[in-house]
């Protein structure tokens, strides 16, 4: 035990915290301490050549071994927590079975990159349901789900620059199962540890992970200046990039009241702390625009950390959640030491990054009403398909009842200075029966929502026709479905 | 068979072997420069102030403020160098600037005992600037006659009655981006100062005596008191041939200065706004057809945007000039090169080294001219291949041309491309929102540096009593798997089991002045050497065993750990041990040059290339109508690495180039801020969020990778041939399938002007295009009949690439 009681457990040995400072990263952590294999490659959780792989609580009171970004990530919030790097999985003379696979098949060239790969590509080993039937998930075995189970969208957050990718793939779906005598695999079945209510001072500032929401909202109502973070996978990158530093941070990831997760008859309350991943797993499809956003959303290393409530705590006019959010109707529940409160996600957003949440406020949990409208999709328009931030983002909720559109609630992001509802194209759809006439008026609508801006990402005049089209796209995916539904 | 190329019986080469440091890959031993850091105790840290303008003059630099913060150590600036204060070798790279040439352009630098330390350092540090007017697009260079360098001429037959005698002639413009490097392992130095003075220096490089001559002379002390050591590079490309010098060198300065280790790491984005790139280019062209859609005629300029300072910017244009006729016979050739002086950051070597920008302008043109030549692309690039007997328009003979056509059927008949195409007119006749289409392209690369005198190279081979083996080699390990193959060629050499044989790092106090491992010929010319160093070394062994064994030293024989002769055989370890005690040298120094090759730059006329790398692809895409986002369906590759030394590496090769190449040409988007706002000159896409490389999701869904059989090459160590560069090139395929299918969206015959890189976006507006909408923002004219649009020619001041300019003046530079 460290004289102060805080530290960490890195490859099975323990590891004191003391006098490392909260702006510290978790990948500058492990590399002051000579464990240089993960690496950094870019410090904004978009490379993965930082991964590693941490001991999460999975639904059933195991353990779930989890690759998360280490760039992004403050060492202080790995307080308590488990580690491994590639460096515990094998030696050059006993390779785990991830790393002989990337060995023999070629997966590593430079081999910068693969340290990284090879975290996130255990973790998806050591999925306790991979081994389950391919085609049970709605998957069969494709060029991203392997014959063994894997997900490719696993390794989403990993690039390399060297293979072109087919070796890895190779190696990921060669893998078979673990072996008995597998300590990675054994330690899945007991509880993953609790993560420690934590106070950790520095040069920068302070870290405090509080133990509960009340000790939460207590530590905020005394430090209303204090930074809120959750997967750290936004902070982490204004700490790496901008050189931003909290006086003082609140860790609120683990706060079990943040963590709930209930599916009711008319409505489900996700907590905000869950991650994405979590609430993928713990929705299983049951909210389908949602299952459509999941895997378009960043990649899994950053969905392994990021949680729902953080993706709209930022307030960004880009995340991608708050389109789809929105075409949901959802609420979020704000609470403070004053109670909660319940304000519409329509409502929430007030200006580029601002938002209704008070000084003093968190976000515990969204509620998503049901039932759920029966036409959903999520469009996201971005240069690459896996991990990439949109242009444009549209989420669509439409009812159709005999031929006619009862309710539309479309959410837009990338297109003004906050995520909005399109209502002048649901105004133009609702009443009116779901045609390619109707839609072609309504499509034109909608083109003209938002005051979409020149960037890097796109022209304002292809976000603009990308608006324009995206209903069309609907509709006729919709009516394509519709038609291959009809037996020959 | 010449002794070079032939391969003893049971070689190690030619066996399939993953990489030699795989194990350490996996696991996370294996060392790059900067995981040295916590084995010196002590270290510095380096950090730069980086200028907010893209051309100004430094009217005040006050550090002083720095020193206040605390943990800084030292700042460095232009007073402290002692030599030369240029970070190149033509004197136009000033380490540290009085004028600001471009956003990001570190004026000085700021040690300090931690990076948190030196980065709130260098934010102390106060520094005035006078903006001055910035050249940021290739077109405000052309229009400002901004150009730097030689301005190259490659020339053949008759211009004017070429394009007379054509019966179809197009004119066309075309500017396409270049492309970040983006090794996963930014550029990194650690100095330190060994005893009496002699600097030693780890370096991220792919050219170590460069980086040693670099440090030495801003150091201003002689090459023999500066040792450059690169364990290895979590990747290269191109960027850490030219680029790590200058950062070396701080670093160097740093240590000297401090008497502690320095290390000097670029961040992401600060490798991204301050290291040069793959040029872009401007393009303006000409081209003529006779009526059986044969190419008579060629008429080009091209600009490439060399950015702030020249760097190896002549040479990848010469490269550029040498390769615009890809696999293509053209009788009548006019190509201008020039070299645009831009203040962005200063372009230089990336995978391909100007080839590829060359090729792109030819594929482009027979992408956009084929509808209008009412050819199915594939049968236009197929009927103007080249034939036995002819030559390039530089001079060079075309020898093998035969394999292109090899490759282009064995992809015709593997790749089931008939069949494919029927099926995709079937699907594009049902489906109005997604079209499919599939093109094939080839390419043709000469490999050897243009400039004859870096085509060579040495290698130090060690045999140990125990028989052990050490090698050392000029090239440098960036994941290329060179060293893999060194690996190889030294036990076949030798007739030794691989397990006999090491590898010690590159160094320059091992090997001297060696090549950039570049120009994709690390395994020609190391190899060449390495096996040349094994074989001074069988030699002496053979006269002895020719005694022992009591028969002619010919005789002998090295093979699988024995050493034989007239029945009589002796384990490896037990003669060498044998032949230490009769006192033969048991170590040999090898060398190694490229034989046959001339090249005049001041005409572009020679034979630069000892020979050519073939390669064949088909890529079938699936592009949305909705959006523009696409799919890479399919990829059939068939590739000529002549005998290979190493299959599984050179597959690699061959599959992460081609993926490179495919980002270069559809993904990565590299977006200077060109207004006239305080961020002009500004890179927007300097971090992964926002430059997007390929990832898992743009992998093709099949890939089918073949190398062509039988492909023994004479000229090459043990019958191979190169493979780092040529295949970026196949990716062509993929651009030129977006094209198609777009073109599906309109009516046939519809000639489509695509956007590079070819987004998304740039899609979407290609269909708009050929759904006859709006005009895209890329749009050029082309303009058929009479003898076209006369591109650009050279002004009065303009000179040719003079000899030996690529690496003028260096002697004596900094001593």
């Amino acid at each position: 035990m460290a004289a102060d009681g805080h530290e960490l457990t890195i490859n099975g040995e323990t590891c004191s915290l003391a006098g490392t400072d909260p702006a510290t990263n978790a990948l500058d952590f492990l590399r002051d301490r000579g464990l240089t294999g993960a690496k950094e490659g870019c410090a904004e959780g978009e490379c993965g050549a930082c991964s590693i792989m941490v001991a999460r609580p999975d639904e059933g009171g195991g353990t779930r071994w989890t690759a998360i970004n280490a760039c992004l990530i403050p060492a202080a919030a790995l307080d308590g927590q488990e580690v491994v790097t590639s460096e515990g999985l094998g030696t050059p003379d006993d390779l785990h079975p991830v790393q002989r696979e990337m060995a023999v098949r070629g997966g590593s060239q430079c081999g910068y990159c693969t340290p990284g790969f090879v975290c996130s590509m255990a973790a998806e080993y050591y999925r306790a349901d991979r081994s389950e039937p391919a085609a049970s998930n709605g998957h069969g075995a494709d060029h991203e789900h392997g014959p063994n189970g894997f997900d490719l969208h696993a390794l989403s957050g990993n690039l390399c620059r060297c293979t072109g990718y087919r070796p890895i793939r190779d190696a990921a779906f060669a893998l078979g199962s673990p072996s008995d005598d597998d300590g990675y695999a054994a330690r899945r079945s007991s509880p993953a540890p609790v993560a420690a209510s934590t106070r950790l001072a520095g040069t920068s500032g302070t870290f405090a992970r509080p133990a509960d929401l009340a000790e939460a909202l207590d530590l905020l109502a005394a430090q209303p200046e204090a930074v809120l973070v959750a997967g750290s996978t936004d902070w982490g990158v204004d700490v790496n990039i901008k050189g931003s530093r909290a006086a003082y941070a609140i860790g609120i990831d683990r706060v079990p009241e943040l963590r709930t997760f209930d599916f009711g008859d008319d409505r489900v309350e996700i907590g905000a702390a869950l991650t994405l991943s979590e609430v993928e797993r713990l929705l299983a499809g049951r909210v389908p625009l949602l299952a459509q956003l999941f895997p378009q959303f960043a990649s899994r290393l950053i969905r392994n950390g990021a949680t729902i409530g953080g993706n709209l705590g930022t307030g960004s006019p880009i995340g991608d959640t708050p389109p789809a959010l929105l075409a949901l109707e959802a609420t979020l529940v704000l609470a403070s030491r004053d109670g909660e409160r319940e304000v519409p996600l329509a409502d929430y957003f007030t200006g580029y990054r601002q938002t209704v949440r008070q000084p003093g406020e968190l976000i515990r949990a969204v509620r998503i009403p049901l039932p759920l409208s029966g036409i959903t999709a999520f469009h996201k328009i971005a240069k690459r398909r896996f991990d990439d931030i949109s242009s444009v983002a549209v989420g669509f909720a439409i009812d159709v009842r005999h031929g006619v559109v009862a309710k539309a609630r479309i959410g837009l992001g990338g297109v003004a200075a906050t995520p909005i509802r399109a209502l002048a194209t649901e105004a133009a759809l609702e009443g009116r029966p779901w045609t390619a006439d109707v839609v072609r008026e309504a499509a034109d609508v909608m083109r003209s929502e938002g005051t979409p801006l020149d960037d890097h990402r796109s022209s304002a005049a292809y976000r603009k026709a990308m608006l324009g089209t995206a209903l069309l796209k609907l509709h006729a995916d919709d009516t394509e479905t519709q038609t291959e539904e009809v037996p020959a | 068979m010449s002794a070079l190329s032939d391969r003893p019986t049971n070689p190690v080469v030619g066996e399939s072997l993953p990489h030699e440091a795989a194990s350490l890959h996996v696991t996370g031993q294996a060392l790059y420069t900067d995981d040295l850091v916590g084995r010196l105790p002590g270290t510095l840290h380096a950090h730069p102030v980086q200028a907010p303008h893209a051309h100004a003059r430094v009217t005040r630099l006050d550090v002083s403020a720095a020193y206040d913060v605390p943990g800084v150590v030292r700042v460095l600036t232009a007073d402290d160098v002692p030599g030369v204060n240029d970070a190149g070798i033509k004197h136009d790279e000033p380490l540290f600037p009085s004028e600001v040439m471009y956003y990001g352009h570190s004026v000085c630098w700021v040690l300090g005992e931690t990076l948190e330390a030196a980065r709130l350092g260098s934010l102390a540090v106060e520094v005035d600037y006078e903006p001055l007017p910035a050249l940021v697009t290739v077109k405000d260079a052309i229009a400002a006659d901004s150009f730097q360098g030689g301005q190259p001429r490659m020339e053949r037959g008759d211009i004017d009655a070429g394009f007379e005698a054509a019966t179809h002639v197009f004119s066309g413009e075309f500017e396409f981006a270049g492309q970040e490097h983006f090794y996963l392992e930014t550029h990194c130095s650690l100095a330190q100062v060994d005893e009496n003075g002699q600097v030693f220096v780890q370096c991220s490089t792919q050219h170590p005596t460069e980086t040693q001559d670099i440090v030495a002379h801003v150091l201003g002390t002689p090459s023999h008191a500066v040792t450059v050591q690169c364990l290895r590079m979590g990747g290269g490309f191109g960027g850490k041939e030219m680029q790590p010098h200058g950062y070396a060198a701080i670093a160097a300065l740093g240590a000297t200065l401090t008497g502690r280790p320095v290390r000097l790491r670029l961040t992401r984005n600060q490798d991204i706004t301050m290291s040069g790139k793959r040029h872009g280019f401007h393009a303006q062209w000409r081209v003529g057809f006779d009526d059986t859609g044969h190419l008579v005629a060629l008429d080009a300029t091209l600009t490439a945007d060399g950015g702030w300072s020249l760097d190896l910017s002549e040479p990848v244009l010469a490269r550029a000039l040498c390769h615009i006729d890809n696999a293509y016979w053209i009788p009548n050739v006019r190509v201008n090169g020039r070299i645009a002086k831009s203040h962005k950051t200063s372009q230089t070597a990336f995978r391909g080294f100007g080839g590829p920008q060359g090729m792109l302008v030819i594929e482009d043109i027979l992408g956009r001219c084929a509808p209008l030549l009412g050819l199915d692309p594939i049968d236009l690039r197929r009927r103007n291949f080249y034939v036995h007997g002819q030559a390039t328009p530089y001079g060079q003979p075309v020898r093998h041309p035969e394999r292109a056509v090899t490759c282009w059927e064995q992809v015709l008949t593997t790749g089931d491309v008939a069949a494919r195409q029927a099926e995709i007119a079937a699907y594009n006749s049902i489906h109005e929102h997604s079209k499919r289409a599939l093109a094939m392209t080839p390419v043709k690369f000469g490999i050897s540096f243009n400039l004859t005198a870096f085509n060579q190279a040495g290698a130090l081979v060690h045999v140990y009593k125990d028989g052990s083996v050490l090698i050392n080699h000029g090239g440098t390990e960036m994941g290329q798997g060179l060293h893999t193959k060194m690996l190889q060629v030294a036990a076949t050499a030798l007739g030794v089991p691989l397990s006999m044989v090491r590898l010690a790092p590159t160094r320059t106090d091992k090997v001297p002045n060696t090549s950039a491992t570049a120009a994709s010929s690390g395994a020609d010319l190391n190899g060449g050497a390495v096996k040349n160093a094994c074989e001074q070394i069988t030699e002496r062994l053979r006269s002895l065993a020719g005694e022992r064994f009591e028969v002619a030293p010919a005789e002998v024989t090295f093979s699988d750990g024995m050493v034989s002769g007239g029945g009589e055989s002796m384990p490896w370890a037990e003669f060498v041990n044998l032949a230490y005690f009769n006192r033969i040298q048991l170590w040999a120094a090898g060398y190694y040059r490229t034989e046959g090759l001339h090249w005049d730059s001041s005409i572009m006329q020679g034979s630069p290339f000892k020979y050519f790398a073939y390669g064949v692809a088909a890529t079938e895409v699936e592009v949305d109508g909705f959006t523009g986002a696409y799919r890479t369906r399919r990829v059939d590759i068939v590739h000529d690495v002549g005998d290979s030394l190493s299959p599984l590496v050179d597959i690699g090769q061959v599959e992460g180039g081609f993926v490179q190449g495919a980002g270069w040409l559809t993904l990565e988007d590299l977006r200077w801020d060109e207004s006239d706002g305080p961020n002009r000159g500004r890179l927007a896409t300097q971090a992964a969020s926002t430059y997007k490389l390929p990832s898992f999701s743009e992998m093709p869904e099949e890939f089918n990778v073949a190398l062509l059989e039988q492909a023994h090459e004479d000229g090459a160590v043990y019958g191979s041939k190169a493979v780092g560069e040529p295949p970026l090139m196949l990716a062509f395929s993929v651009r030129e399938a977006l094209r198609q299918a777009a073109a599906a969206f309109g009516p046939a015959g519809t000639s489509i002007d695509l956007a590079s890189p070819a987004t998304p976006e740039a899609v979407w507006w290609a269909i708009q295009e050929a759904r006859g909408g709006a005009e895209p923002p890329h749009m050029t004219a082309m303009v058929e009949g009479g003898t076209g649009v006369v591109p650009d020619q050279p002004g009065n001041g303009a000179h040719p690439i003079e000899p030996r300019s690529e690496r003028a003046q260096r002697v004596s530079s900094g001593a």
